[in-house]
């Protein structure tokens, strides 16, 4: 009787224990299948695959969660839905794509009168962005992060009016990078996904962390 | 069939006009002649990717250590002191991210979703602890599960709630693991993760529901121990039955047990087996007849709950994102004034083709059906699974952990007054 139980046991033991390595066998075979480029090197042995920018090389690693700015319709639950008050998701600066406009489509409410930088003409609810003199004709716009929250209002009137150079993204400094982001499942436009921690910026205007980096 | 075609050529019009207005370099770049210096675009780093491998280093040692302090030095200190580390590392630290339950999402978007390639962070999550509890007892739970831990703390007055109640109650995990990886497989949502009950505290940064849902299991496991374990846990489910199985587990007497009785009220999850001593004991007839009516009865039960489930997969499927977009294409609200709600606007600017939005909602209720059947029907396994347990008793003579329930937190060893021979 006794032995007939361990046997049964063993039996089980040995079923799940060989289920959960062919599961496992599936999952890591599909990702080293998957990461191999169409010269055929396995991406876990090349050597280059930290600089690489095929698709395939991003598989095998670890991912964070990002918003691409050309989906994103500012509709605004970015700032409401982060697990993380205020939002993780801030306005980020392209400053090569500025125009540096006295007229900033992000700064002003488009029905102002005057260009001041009075609050009640500013577009974002918190005053986060700074306005700073450079030169006739041109100023500067810079997001203070500790204000922003997020809420795309600036985002909405630059890509509007503007050069679309002001964009929401991810700041992975303040990202706790939930398993399942909840902004992600609320997002209208599909515009959030999993990126590969080593390019974990989507931004416009600006190739690639790496190129930035020069 | 015009109607539609004026519509499908309205939408395509409008798709074309709100298209994206990226890369549109209205005002030109500018040519600063004071030296002004652009800045740079901050781009600040996620945590290095070294840390992952940490967290995994983490997991397995104390997996050896806790089931070394259970098994071999059956010493409840120590699995105290290293829930508190796991509380503290996996809690606080990592603020609950990475963490087996939520792994098995992970895991079924994988096997069903090719292009979603899991992190291996993420698969060692999940198989490990089972491996371990496939040898060890449910050693995870005891002291590396940062929401165990957390509500051991708190177990300060445990009521027993009587082997019905529990066997009942502990019928809600199977629904919740099985709705899991029904939403996970969908790619539809992680609801562990979005129901997590700690993960706000650990961050210290709940939004009030989470923290109303906190509040409330906290306070109830001070009189129900481990509520959140026995009777929400959809990977206490999986340790379970691996339990069962286990190779070794942790026993409350080092050698024999002499009836004494000393630990029958030592376990506050009500996981020690009472020894059952029949009266009368049941002839081969009665016997025979139970197993025929059980042997007949779950098919039943499978087949009743699948076609439940595939009548409620409308319902089930709602939450998708996918089918919701459809539902909101196919009847726009009826007040003209009415702003479009979001998910159109993003439709429109994504200058997708309405059948194809269509398409993907019909495949999505697919999906959902056959889930639901699926879903169905191991519901109904698992009610014939209690039926059967509840109608058949185990004869056995002393008292056991049940290999099952057992966190193997080592509390009852030190109520045994027979010490190592
Ligand atoms: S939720 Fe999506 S569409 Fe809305 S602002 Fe955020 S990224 Fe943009
Ligand atoms: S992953 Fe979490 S913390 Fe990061 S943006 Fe999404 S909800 Fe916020
Ligand atoms: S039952 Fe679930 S929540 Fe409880 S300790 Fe085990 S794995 Fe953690
Ligand atoms: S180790 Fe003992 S006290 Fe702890 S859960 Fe198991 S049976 Fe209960």
């Amino acid at each position: 009787m006794q032995n007939r139980r361990d046997f049964l046991n063993l039996l089980c033991r040995g079923t799940l224990l060989t289920g959960l390595a062919a599961a496992s066998g599936v999952l890591v075979y599909r990702s080293v299948k998957g990461g191999q480029c169409k010269l055929g090197t396995s991406c876990n042995n090349c050597q280059k695959s930290d600089s690489c920018n095929l698709p395939e090389a991003d598989l095998f690693r670890q991912t964070v969660w990002q918003l691409d700015p050309k989906k994103c319709i500012q509709c605004g639950r970015c700032a409401e839905n982060c697990v993380m008050t205020p939002s993780a998701v801030k306005a980020t600066h392209v400053y090569a794509m500025c125009g540096y406009c006295d007229l900033c489509g992000g700064y002003l409410k488009p029905d102002t009168k005057t260009i001041s930088t009075a609050a009640e003409n500013q577009l974002c609810p918190t005053s986060a962005i700074k306005r700073k003199f450079v030169e006739d004709p041109f100023y500067q716009y810079t997001i203070d992060e500790a204000l922003c929250i997020g809420c795309a209002k600036c985002v909405k009137g630059c890509s509007a009016f503007g050069n679309g150079s002001l964009q929401l993204q991810v700041r992975h400094d303040r990202c706790k990078n939930c398993n399942q982001c909840s902004i992600a499942r609320n997002c209208p436009s599909e515009a959030f996904s999993r990126v590969p921690a080593n390019k974990p910026y989507l931004l416009q205007g600006i190739e690639s962390k790496d190129e930035n980096r020069g | 069939m015009k109607k539609a075609l004026a519509l499908v050529l309205l939408v395509f019009l409008f798709a074309v006009q709100v298209m994206n207005s990226y890369g549109i370099q209205r005002f030109p770049k500018p040519e600063f002649e004071s030296g002004y210096v652009q800045p740079e675009t901050l781009m600040p780093d996620p945590r290095a990717e070294v840390l992952a491998i940490m967290d995994i280093a983490v997991l397995l040692v104390s997996l050896s250590v806790v089931s070394w302090l259970v098994l071999k030095k059956r010493s409840r200190n120590g699995v105290f002191w290293m829930s508190l580390f796991s509380l503290a590392y996996f809690g606080f630290y990592r603020e609950g991210c990475v963490c087996a339950i939520g792994s098995i999402q992970n895991v079924t978007l994988a096997l069903f979703d090719t292009s979603y390639i899991i992190p291996l962070s993420a698969l060692i999550f999940f198989v490990t602890p089972l491996v371990y509890t496939l040898f060890f007892g449910r050693t995870f739970c005891a002291g590396v599960c940062p929401f165990g831990a957390m509500q051991d703390l708190v177990a300060f007055r445990p009521q027993k709630l009587g082997s019905k109640l529990n066997a009942v109650l502990g019928v809600i995990p199977y629904l919740y693991l099985g709705l899991a990886v029904l939403y996970a497989a969908t790619g539809t949502d992680f609801i562990i993760c979005r129901y997590d009950p700690f993960v706000g505290i650990w961050r210290l940064n709940a939004s009030f529901g989470m923290f109303v849902f906190a509040g409330i299991l906290l306070i109830l496991g001070i009189f129900i121990a481990r509520p959140y374990c026995r009777f929400l846990c959809p990977y206490g489910v999986l340790l379970n039955w691996s339990s069962r199985f286990s190779r070794r587990h942790l026993t409350i007497t080092p050698s024999d047990c002499i009836q004494c009785r000393l630990c029958e009220n030592s376990c506050p999850y009500d996981a020690i087996d009472i020894p059952v001593t029949v009266k009368n004991p049941e002839d081969k007839r009665t016997m025979a007849r139970k197993l025929i009516f059980i042997i007949i009865l779950i098919p039943v039960l499978i087949f009743a709950g699948g076609w439940t489930g595939s009548r409620l997969y409308e319902s089930l499927a709602g939450v998708n994102a996918k089918v919701q977009l459809a539902k909101q294409i196919v009847s726009p609200p009826k007040d003209s004034n009415q702003p479009e709600t979001f998910e159109i606007q993003a439709f429109k600017s994504s200058g997708k083709q309405q059948s194809l939005a269509f398409a993907e909602a019909s495949a999505m209720l697919g999906k959902f059906y056959l889930g639901g059947w699926l879903l169905g029907g191991f519901m109904g396994l698992v009610f014939g699974g209690l039926i059967a347990g509840l109608m058949i008793t185990k004869h056995h003579t002393d008292y056991i952990p049940n290999k099952g329930t057992c966190f193997s937190c080592a509390r009852c060893i030190d109520y045994c007054p027979v010490k190592m021979p």
